[in-house]
């Protein structure tokens, strides 16, 4: 380098040579916006297909015309309760009948396809039928059950929300020369009645309310299992395993590199130990919840969440070890001073300061763990479950298995419905993180 | 360490006998031996690098928190060397208090960044007395007056001279023998650092201060004795002179100590 030689550019040179650089900023700057395009895009375009499959026109034929079953114009719905179990009478089997009238009476004093005397003595016997303790049936229910096993509305075409709105005319001419019987009317398949119902094998009547109980279970067991482990374990390692040995450095690459592993994996892993190895502690046997233990069946709720608890926990642990590893060290060096020991410092100081980086942790892998869908299926979800799960033993359930199993159906309904079961899992989701987010920034108030 | 045959008002407070400390195959001080006068303030001087931060930590087993060092060496306290095996290094940070270069407070109200000490070692007092010490403390770190009506706000919410003055406090409201300060001012406007200098001469009659400071005017003003120290060629840290501060600032014995004051190195 010589000694009076100007090395920089001056004049025009310099300014050009800024402006190149400016120039390079800005085409980076292009290809980030770019990117944050493409992300937004790419998640509308999933909100659009879920939407578009939840909402639409639907063309209902009915198999017969309520206004042929009343007189005198009279609303079905407002027949009184003894005329609607006529029609009913009318349309069923004497032997469906029966079924009914031994879940629930038509009238409380008197049977309709019963014989009396013999449906008291089925009251006398051992095993009663339901209806013996029940009061009779309500006008409205009679009404629901003349529609369902007598009108029997049916979707026999749906259309989607875009061609719903963009096309209705075109998609009214079409119904009306295909379906000239049919009512074709706006249909939500997301419903009140949707998140109430059980599951049914009917798409009309079908609902996710086994499915959300059975998720909100699980994942009260996953963060049950895996939130105090995954942070005990990160304090440990973090706090006392601090020296660089080979046992250490062993236990974190592979913590790190469990995390990675695909779900599928656990749920072999589940299936093995908790369903089958563990089965009397899974299936309950062991505390005497199941009366014959050659039925015992481990695939139940405890098994599931405690595999999505394992799949999530090396998450967590890495989560709550960045968390941990914020916390400033003056902050330590500060409370060792004043003589504390080491656990006072980790619980005064090093706890407090690091939660809400562990909750956000855990709050992003309940979100990975309610989600997941591979592991359920291997633990052994049941596809097809009316009952309410009604502890960690039951059998159940989850909403990503409901959602897989009706989009594999054949019938078109059952995509609306898997669509809106999304809808329902993803309400549920931003619900319980928003809980979470609320929780975490309600109490852990830092003072700065 | 609950050394009952000890000599509170004997002449040395602690006393170093023949350091050597490492970080793992590093020799970071070197065969460093220095007695610190009770009640007296002693200035570690040096360059950047050379030891004295190290030297000092040594002093309240600090260094023990950084896995790969290791002491070689005796440090007396109360007649005890606190690196012996049933030495509980927890007992002697308490009785050997520190304050640190940046200011750190808890993130907690000003009342319990000085309370907490106390309550983890064991502060027997009821509520008032709790009022009383921590009033105590901020007093005597001649912090009150400041903050004696926003006890309950955050303590990172005072200014920096206001936030070591806080640290001050809440070192002495565990009634330590000996206060460690590593450049308790470095991070301080000039005002601040005066406030600080004049704090550390009230709290002399009281506690035996070990001061490690990289600014000469200030080890000149504010200390007793004066350590000076310099970095080997092997990089390792070694006492170069200890003497009276008076009598190594106008009379220096070493020829490395006389161009370090007078500012032809470090």
């Amino acid at each position: 380098m010589k000694a009076n030689k100007n090395y920089y550019p001056e004049g025009d040179a310099l300014l050009a040579q800024i402006n190149g650089r400016h120039r390079r900023g800005t085409i980076w700057r292009t290809l980030f916006l770019t990117a944050t395009i493409i992300a937004i895009l790419v998640l509308m375009a999933l909100l659009y297909n879920v939407f578009n499959q939840a909402f639409g026109l639907v063309a209902v034929q009915n198999k017969i015309d309520p206004t042929t079953l009343t007189t005198d114009g009279v609303l079905l719905e407002d027949l009184p309760k003894e005329q609607l179990v006529d029609v009913l009478a009318g349309h069923i089997s004497t032997g469906l009948g029966r079924r009914l009238e031994r879940e629930q009476l038509f009238f409380d004093t008197s049977t309709v396809f019963e014989d009396p005397a013999l449906f008291n003595e089925l009251c006398a016997s051992a095993e009663p039928p339901a209806a013996c303790a029940l009061p009779a049936r309500s006008q409205e229910d009679v009404y629901q059950l003349v529609l369902t096993r007598v009108v029997e509305p049916e979707v026999i075409k749906t259309w989607s929300l875009v061609d719903s709105i963009l096309h209705r005319s075109d998609v009214l001419m079409e119904a009306e020369q295909a379906f000239p019987e049919a009512v074709i009317e706006f249909r939500s398949w997301l419903t009140p009645s949707f998140i109430t119902n059980p599951q049914s094998s009917e798409p009309e009547l079908a609902g996710v309310r086994t499915a959300i109980f059975g998720s909100l279970w699980v994942i009260a067991i996953t963060i049950m299992f895996s939130f105090p482990i995954g942070v005990g374990a990160a304090i440990y390692l973090e706090e006392y395993a601090q020296q660089e040995n080979r046992l250490n450095r062993l236990i974190q690459t592979n913590i790190n590199n469990l995390a990675g592993v695909p779900s599928i994996i656990y749920g072999m892993l589940g299936l093995a130990i908790f369903v089958r190895v563990l089965e009397g502690f899974t299936s309950g046997a062991v505390f005497g919840l199941v009366s014959d233990t050659t039925t015992a069946n481990g695939r139940t709720i405890l098994s599931a969440g405690l595999t999505l608890g394992l799949l999530i926990l090396p998450i967590i642990i890495i989560n709550a070890q960045e968390a941990i590893r914020a916390v400033p060290s003056s902050l330590r060096q500060a409370s060792f001073g004043l003589g504390a020991t080491k656990w006072q410092t980790i619980w005064h100081h090093v706890l407090p300061n690091a939660l809400p980086g562990i909750l956000t942790g855990t709050i992003l892998s309940m979100s990975r763990a309610i989600g997941e869908t591979a592991p359920l299926v291997v633990v052994g979800a049941s596809t097809f479950i009316t009952v309410d799960p009604s502890g960690p033993f039951s059998k159940f359930t989850a909403l990503p298995i409901q959602i897989y199993q009706w989009t594999s159906r054949p019938q078109d309904e059952f995509r609306n419905i898997a669509a809106a079961a999304i809808l329902v899992l993803l309400i549920l989701l931003l619900t319980l993180n928003a809980t979470a987010v609320f929780l975490r920034n309600r109490y852990s108030t830092k003072m700065t | 360490m609950t050394n009952t045959n000890l000599n509170r008002n004997g002449e040395y407070a602690i006393e170093g006998h023949n350091l050597n400390i490492y970080y793992g195959k590093f020799r970071a001080i070197k065969d460093i031996s220095l007695k610190f006068k009770a009640r007296k303030i002693t200035a570690l001087i040096g360059p950047s690098g050379c030891g004295k931060s190290t030297a000092l930590r040594a002093f309240n087993r600090m260094n023990d928190l950084v896995p790969i060092s290791r002491l070689e060496g005796q440090v007396l306290f109360r007649g005890k060397n606190i690196y012996d095996p049933d030495v509980d290094p927890v007992e002697v940070r308490r009785r050997i208090g520190m304050v640190f270069q940046k200011p750190n407070p808890f993130p907690k109200s000003i009342y319990d960044n000085v309370a907490w000490g106390a309550r983890i070692n064991g502060f027997s007092g009821n509520k008032s007395d709790m009022d009383g010490l921590v009033e105590q403390s901020l007093q005597q770190a001649a912090l009150w007056d400041e903050v004696k009506d926003k006890l309950d706000q955050s303590g990172l919410s005072l200014s920096g001279g206001q936030q070591q003055r806080l640290c001050i406090a809440r070192t002495i409201a565990v009634k330590p023998e000996i206060i460690l300060m590593d450049e308790p001012a470095s991070a301080l406007d000039p005002i601040a650092t005066l406030r600080i200098e004049e704090l550390i001469q009230e709290l002399k009659e009281k506690y035996t201060i070990l001061i490690v400071t990289h600014n000469m005017q200030q080890a000149a003003r504010a200390s007793d004795y004066t350590a000076f120290f310099n970095m080997g060629d092997d990089r390792a840290g070694y006492l170069v002179e200890f003497s009276e501060t008076n009598s190594l600032f106008t009379n220096p014995k070493h020829e490395l100590t006389e161009q370090y004051i007078t500012g032809r190195f470090g």
